[in-house]
């Protein structure tokens, strides 16, 4: 409880010191003093009508002016926004009330719910709230109170469904079960978690459902269906709005202040919402999320072993990474580096390995040498050197040549790199068109060749296939065949073969060997599996943390590591050998 | 997908029949108060009682609703209380007029919000907070105030549109024109506002699927990638907004034909609820839940039509 009352007095806190919090707190409360106090201490009675007054321009008398009838509109917008508040509480309230009680009943004990509440959604959404509004005003008569409470029925499932989804989902999660076993009753379970947890989310959806209340009340008293003796925002708009050509005045006070309210309710939404977000558990850090100067000590005492070169000098360098770091935004306005000093080098028609856990950088760096960083991100130091230019920070023009003609990519989970929406033979000719500069025809026929190739059984129907309909297998054989399509001079493989099932692991390697041979084009073997560098690599870089820690022949790398990182990933794989070894941390961890 | 069509249908028409007999039934709960609000409070037990007779309200409840379903089936929503015609032939004829109004607002805000918010979410800075802050201002005023703000300003200020009134098309288009434009873009703007959020939405997720990256990685360039790939796959959610749009502006529609005099349903609504006129208005319940659950049915075909999986099956 403690904890979720700490993280609630600081999200009030924090909306109260946003800007845009504060002043539409402090709008939403004038308002509400505007319509306790104005009525109390106004010399005028918002009734009363006042012949010789009737339509005059704000004076010092009558501060907004005074209406056809001569009643000052100072006081009867004062009246009127007493009375709407009032109403629309009544919508909120009833909405609250009906809403979280079926959720948190709905939620906490039947399944069966499910479909009735849906159902029963359905019903609700058919018809527009204000078609439901007249209905009952129809049989029941005017009165804003009961239309009010009528509509927080109707918009009551707006706060069913957050409950109940929090509700479902909290019941699931592991400490309900420790609250169960440490032998708290039902309703202390819900009082404690989830009430706390839906606290947030139900005050943003409560000045939604104020304005929309607002909204729809005004416009029912705007039609002449709200209570007719009282005074009201939509009441006062009707009379303005009969006096639009002469005296268009009166209808600025009540429409400037429905929409100042209405805003400031949004806004006060809003801003809550991004506070709670940014309140929220902080996503994970790329990498373990330590100071600068831990960072710098930690460089320092695990200075990177690269072993002698002893690669083809014969064979031109084709791809060439210098001091490359990478960083993003840390939200802060600085930038929180995820890739350190990376150095590579790739020979014509090698294979180089980069290999390191999840986190260490190593797709990243894959992703900056094809300029396709995720938002954010960019190279903040460093070279890119491919067949001898320059590519950091080029425009896309450069990189629209030079990716998938020369630079290709082969991604790790084959399904969701297929866009769903278009057939696979489309999604392999487009890109040759454009690339190889051929005809459609053209390269029809050359994906066939290439489906059948990469051991796609009957290419021609696979081609008018959409990717729901082949295997994940399959589909990684589609991606090799796209990646290889417009002969590239690198293919930039990451984690190729991670999201695929053991069996076909070894096939979709095999393939991948045997095309490189081929082809003899350079692969950059993006993986976290040892076995896999072992199969294919020339040369191998370890990463952590961003940094290459060790870098060497593949013969060096398996039979003299020193690292103490590669030798435990090496280890890892080392099957029927001598027990593994303790963990070894980064220094300075 | 033949059989997906026909469940549909079925869901449709299940519920169209339980919104009609929910509406009857909640509406004759409170139907013991009409002859009084129609006769006012001086009128005596007994004349209410006859009143009661008269409208049919003395029968059992079941009886009535079997009767007025009959009716309806076949299209004959039973006579008005408030005037001396059939509610067909009343509704009808403004029925076409709403729809008009509704069909074309919802397709300029469809375009509308479509542009905005792929822009947004495509170059985000600036232009994308323009669109957030539009989204916002437009999802929180009410749209009849941009009306009375529109009519005030071009049409009464700057006499460029009609203030009142509707012109048939097929009369004079100058004048249909000039006489729909404020209508359509009064209720437009809340759509376009809540739209073009949800439009920037679903463009922002498909930007970031893993697919963009790859084919690009193959060569194709980030506007082409965008226009074919992105938006392709960012039409499905964005189709489903649609049907809430739609809804939400025959609502929408009622204030405004009333604020620009068109006669549409949305005068006879009001006139009908003020006077108590039962028929009248379960006609209307029951046209409008089938508008909207037509409508819904479209935009599910729609959008089974764009999702291959849907459509294979």
């Amino acid at each position: 409880m403690s904890n979720n009352k700490k993280t609630s007095d600081s999200l009030a806190l924090k909306v109260l010191t946003n800007p845009l919090g504060i002043a539409s707190v402090s709008i939403i409360a004038a308002f509400i003093l505007f319509g306790i106090f104005v009525p109390i201490f106004s010399p005028w009675d918002p009734n009363s009508p006042d012949i010789y007054s009737s339509l005059t321009m704000p004076s010092a008398d009558h501060w907004f002016g005074a209406d056809s009838a001569g009643r000052d509109v100072f006081t009867r917008l004062a009246m009127s926004t007493r009375f709407s508040l009032m109403t629309a509480s009544v919508a909120v309230i009833v909405a609250i009330v009906c809403g979280v009680l079926t959720g948190l009943i709905a939620g906490y004990f039947g399944g069966w719910f499910d479909n009735v509440s849906s159902w029963i959604t359905s019903i609700v959404m058919a018809l527009p709230g204000l078609v439901v509004l007249l209905a009952s005003i129809t049989v029941i008569g005017p009165s804003m109170w009961y239309s009010m409470a009528i509509f927080g029925v109707l918009m009551s499932p707006a706060y069913f469904r957050l409950v109940y989804t929090t509700v479902r989902g909290v019941r699931n999660e592991l400490y309900v079960d420790a609250a169960r076993v440490a032998g708290l009753t039902d309703t202390r379970i819900i009082g404690r978690h989830i009430l706390g947890v839906v606290r947030a989310p139900i005050i943003i959806q409560t000045a939604i459902v104020a304005s929309i209340a607002i909204a729809i009340q005004s416009g029912i008293e705007f039609l002449g269906l709200g209570d007719r003796n009282t005074p009201s925002w939509g009441a006062m708009l009707n009379e303005a709005f009969m006096k639009i050509y002469d005296f268009p005045i009166l209808l600025v006070w009540p429409s400037v202040t429905i929409a100042l309210i209405s805003i400031s309710l949004v806004i006060f939404a809003n801003t809550v919402r991004d506070e709670l977000e940014r309140t929220g558990p902080r996503r994970k850090k790329v990498s373990g999320g330590k100071s600068a100067a831990q960072k710098a000590a930690d460089a320092a005492a695990n200075e990177a072993i690269i072993h002698p070169d002893t690669r083809g000098k014969d064979q031109e360098v084709i791809l060439e990474v210098a001091n490359l770091a990478v960083g993003y935004p840390d939200g802060s306005g600085g930038i929180k580096q995820v890739v350190h000093d990376v150095d590579l080098k790739i020979h014509r028609g090698e294979v180089v390995g980069l290999i390191g856990e999840s986190g260490s950088g190593k797709t990243q760096t894959a992703f900056s040498v094809l300029g396709l960083l995720p938002a954010g991100g960019r190279v903040v130091a460093g070279s890119i050197i491919f067949e001898g230019q320059e590519i950091t920070g080029a425009g896309a023009k450069t990189y629209d040549k030079i990716r998938g003609g020369k630079i290709s990519y082969i991604p790790q989970e084959p399904m969701s790199n297929l866009d769903p929406s278009f057939t696979i033979g489309t999604q392999l000719v487009e890109p040759m068109m454009k690339v190889l500069g051929i005809s459609k025809k053209e390269a029809t026929s050359r994906a066939i060749g290439l489906l059948d190739r990469v051991g796609i059984p009957s290419p021609t129907t696979t081609m008018k296939k959409y990717p729901h309909e082949i295997s994940g297998g399959q589909a990684q054989r589609v991606l090799i065949a796209g990646a290889v399509s417009c002969n590239p001079v690198l293919i930039i493989a990451d984690e190729p073969t991670t999201a695929l099932d053991v069996t076909v692991q070894a096939e979709v390697l095999d393939l991948l060997r045997e095309l490189q041979k081929e082809t003899n084009t350079a692969l950059l073997l993006v993986t976290h599996n040892f076995g896999v560098v072992a199969d294919l690599c020339d040369y191998i870089n370890v990463m952590q943390n961003g940094r290459i820690i060790e870098a060497g022949g593949v013969v060096e790398i398996f039979k003299k590591a020193k690292h103490p990182y590669t030798q435990q990933l090496l280890n890892s794989i080392l099957e029927g050998g001598p027990g593994r070894g303790k963990y070894v941390a980064p220094k300075g961890n | 997908m033949l059989t997906f069509i026909l469940k549909r249908v079925a869901n449709g028409l299940l519920m169209l029949f339980a919104v009609s007999f929910l509406s009857f039934f909640l509406m004759h709960l409170g139907a013991g108060n009409v002859a009084r609000l129609m006769l006012g409070l001086e009128a005596t037990a007994d004349m209410v009682a006859q009143k009661n007779h008269e409208l049919g309200l003395d029968k059992p409840f079941i009886d009535q609703y079997l009767n007025w379903l009959a009716g309806a089936v076949r299209l004959d929503l039973g006579n008005a209380w408030s005037m001396p015609d059939a509610v067909s032939n009343v509704l009808f004829p403004r029925l076409a007029i709403t729809l008009q109004i509704v069909s074309i607002t919802t397709l300029v805000a469809i375009i509308v919000a479509i542009i905005l918010g792929t822009v947004a979410a495509v170059f985000g800075g600036v232009i994308d907070r323009v669109v957030q802050f539009i989204g916002l201002v437009g999802f929180a005023v009410p749209g009849f105030l941009v009306a009375f703000f529109l009519a005030a300003l071009f049409a009464i200020q700057i006499p460029l549109f009609n203030a009142v009134g509707y012109t048939q098309f097929s009369d004079d288009p100058y004048q249909w024109l000039r006489s729909v434009t404020l209508p359509v873009l009064a209720l437009a703007f809340s759509g376009i506002a809540s739209a073009s959020n949800q439009v920037r939405g679903s463009v922002k997720d498909a930007l970031e699927m893993d697919y963009v990256r790859t084919l690009r990685a193959r060569g194709l360039s980030f506007n082409r990638v965008v226009y074919k790939h992105v938006l392709r796959n960012s039409a499905g959610p964005a189709l489903s907004i649609i049907g809430v749009q739609f809804v939400g502006m025959l609502g929408g529609s009622i204030l405004i034909e009333q604020i620009f005099a068109i006669p549409g349903l949305g005068p006879i609504a009001v006139s009908a609820t003020a006077m108590s006129d039962i028929p009248m208005i379960m006609g209307l319940v029951l046209i409008t839940a089938m508008i909207v659950i037509a409508m819904n049915l479209i935009v599910d075909l729609l959008s089974a039509a764009l999702n291959p999986k849907v459509r294979l099956s």
